[in-house]
């Protein structure tokens, strides 16, 4: 299935992803339409379900806020790709099963409304007819992200 | 071949006898800390999502009450109740409006060579006395909480050798605002930056704090401070024992090695929107850029020493009436120590205002926010853009006394020397 591209620059911090005025509403459902606010205003209500993030470097630094990388799960996002990642964004995502995936060169290449396709499984993304793959997860990530989050493989311990 | 301190920490807490970068270990945490940031989540996830709900350790774990306090909405009201029957039904120790989190932690819980997760970026600051914090989310929190346990990629280190003394007027934080300026945001990403050197330990256990906590602010998973005969003495004055005071090995491997001359460093003034945006006062004063409002406070700069560099900054003058300056101190211990010396009345009487030790106008939200296309001169740990209040606010870092002098003048300037 294609995902529809959203590109955002370097540095990409938390307070941009969700700002911390909404960190105390109830729940990630209600938070998720302030998605972007600062960076694109009418982000929640345009994204949709499959779509991708695509970023450039240190996408995440930060506040080690988990509702920055739920609120974009909630908005149903595939997956989040960016040159590097700051880590605790990077934990977050892999641990409520959002998978966060480094690639050095797609970034560069796609913008707003391109198109892309993304195989999880062989880690490669594919956009304007060109094969782009990503940096492995270690085997011990790989496996929390693969039973849908640490949540999940608390539960089946 | 050798180990750095971050490196013996984790080996520690894994039961390991030698652990080397870029291996995952299963470690045995020493403390785990939430605020009110996050912690509703994790309750909500706790009650709904576990098949087998339960908690380690409660004594090792802390609840504290700092970035929205008082509530000032129904919705934060209820988000508060949450937090605190949770921790009154399972044991957990809750603070609520004795100070910012970190400095809490510092003053009653964190030992040399403990693992410490807190569910809070800032955790980096506990590396003041030789211990490996590191910020963690919500999910990681819980599994955490419910285990005891978690895991940790071991992260190389970067040392920082610290030569000399800073000098007056110039504070630690405009010397790791200036490190960080070097590096860059992400410069020290999945890293731990070590200080070492007569540079560093020169530095009171305040100063460490200031250091260690931005260290984040490059990235870093934790920031360590070689600890000393001073850690020892801040323990005991709190009425715990230094047990684990680890140093780098001679042969330890370092991912770089970096010097500073602290006499080298300048006062800083650090420009919107990002924390690696680093400038000099000396510099950024030649604009006359008008403020709004003014702070000091914070996780990074609310302690007694920064209450003092401001009240010397404002002595014979006043507050700018085009200007709010608001100071939140980090604790009620230093609250009541800066009524005690008189800082706090002196502060009043230069028309500040002062606010309960919360996190304040450094997290954006509850008290102190500013407005569309305002300026904000600030203690806080950042200036990303929109974090202080509207997205087109801007967001200047520096240091106490330069926020207070820029209170008084209406602009950014220095203190009068």
């Amino acid at each position: 299935m294609e995902s529809t591209v959203w590109k955002f620059g370097n540095d990409v911090d938390t307070d941009q992803i969700i700002a911390s005025q909404y960190l105390l509403l109830p729940d990630v459902e209600e938070m998720k339409q302030y998605a972007f606010e600062s960076l694109d205003p009418g982000f929640a209500g345009k994204v949709k379900p499959g779509d991708i993030i695509v970023a450039e470097e240190n996408f995440g630094c930060g506040s080690s806020r988990e509702q920055a990388p739920a609120v974009l799960k909630a908005l149903g996002v595939k997956a989040v790709v960016a040159k590097s990642f700051a880590r605790i964004f990077y934990r977050n995502a892999i641990n409520i099963g959002l998978p966060a995936m480094v690639c050095r060169d797609l970034p560069g290449h796609v913008d707003t409304g391109d198109k892309a396709e993304v195989d999880m499984e062989k880690g490669v993304i594919t956009a304007g007819g060109q094969e782009y793959p990503c940096t492995k997860l270690p085997e011990y990530m790989q496996k929390i992200l693969n039973q849908g989050g640490l949540i999940a493989s608390l539960n089946k311990e | 071949m050798g180990m750095t301190i971050g490196e013996k920490i984790i080996a520690r807490a894994a039961g390991e006898e030698k652990v080397a970068p870029g291996e995952i270990h299963t470690v045995t945490l020493d403390r785990m800390m939430s605020n009110d940031g996050t912690t509703h989540l994790t309750v909500d996830k706790y009650n709904t999502k576990l098949k087998h709900p339960r908690i380690a350790d409660p004594k090792k774990v802390v609840f504290i009450m700092d970035h929205n306090v008082p509530a000032d909405n129904p919705k934060t009201a209820a988000a508060h109740k949450k937090m605190r029957d949770f921790a009154r039904e399972h044991g957990i120790k809750l603070y609520e409006g004795q100070g910012v989190c970190h400095q809490v932690m510092m003053e009653d819980y964190v030992c040399p060579g403990e693992l410490i997760f807190g569910a809070d970026s800032h955790t980096t600051s506990y590396g003041a006395l030789g211990a490996f914090g590191t910020g963690v989310g919500g999910t990681d929190f819980l599994y955490a909480m419910v285990t005891g346990t978690s895991w940790v990629m071991v992260p190389e280190t970067l040392r920082f050798n610290l030569h000399g003394r800073l000098r007056k007027g110039v504070t630690p934080r405009d010397l790791i605002l200036k490190i960080i300026g070097d590096i860059g945001a992400n410069g020290a990403n999945y890293k731990v930056m070590e200080f070492a050197g007569d540079g560093a330990h020169g530095l009171s256990i305040s100063d460490r704090m200031v250091l260690c906590n931005l260290t984040v602010e490059a990235g870093a998973k934790a920031g360590i401070v070689e600890p000393d005969e001073k850690v020892i003495e801040y323990c005991e004055k709190h009425g715990r024992k230094a047990e684990h005071m680890f140093k780098s090995d001679e042969d330890a491997v370092f991912a770089k090695v970096y010097e500073y001359q602290l006499e080298d460093i300048e006062p800083c003034c650090v420009r919107p929107d990002f924390v690696d945006h680093y400038d000099t006062i000396a510099n950024v004063e030649k604009e006359k850029i008008r403020i709004d409002e003014a702070f000091v406070g914070s996780c990074n700069n609310g302690r007694l020493d920064d209450l003092h560099m401001a009240a010397e900054a404002l002595k014979g003058k006043k507050v700018s009436p085009r200007v709010r300056f608001l100071v939140a101190p980090a604790s009620q211990k230093v609250y009541q120590q800066a009524i005690e010396d008189g800082t706090i009345e002196a502060l009043v009487d230069a028309g500040a205002m002062i606010m309960n030790p919360n996190c304040s106008v450094c997290w954006g939200s509850c008290q102190g926010v500013i407005g569309e296309n305002e300026v904000l001169v600030s203690t806080g740990t950042r200036n990303f853009k929109g974090r202080c209040g509207a997205p087109s606010s801007k967001v200047y870092l520096a240091n106490a006394g330069v926020c207070a002098a820029s209170a008084a003048a209406g602009y950014l300037v220095s203190p009068e020397v």
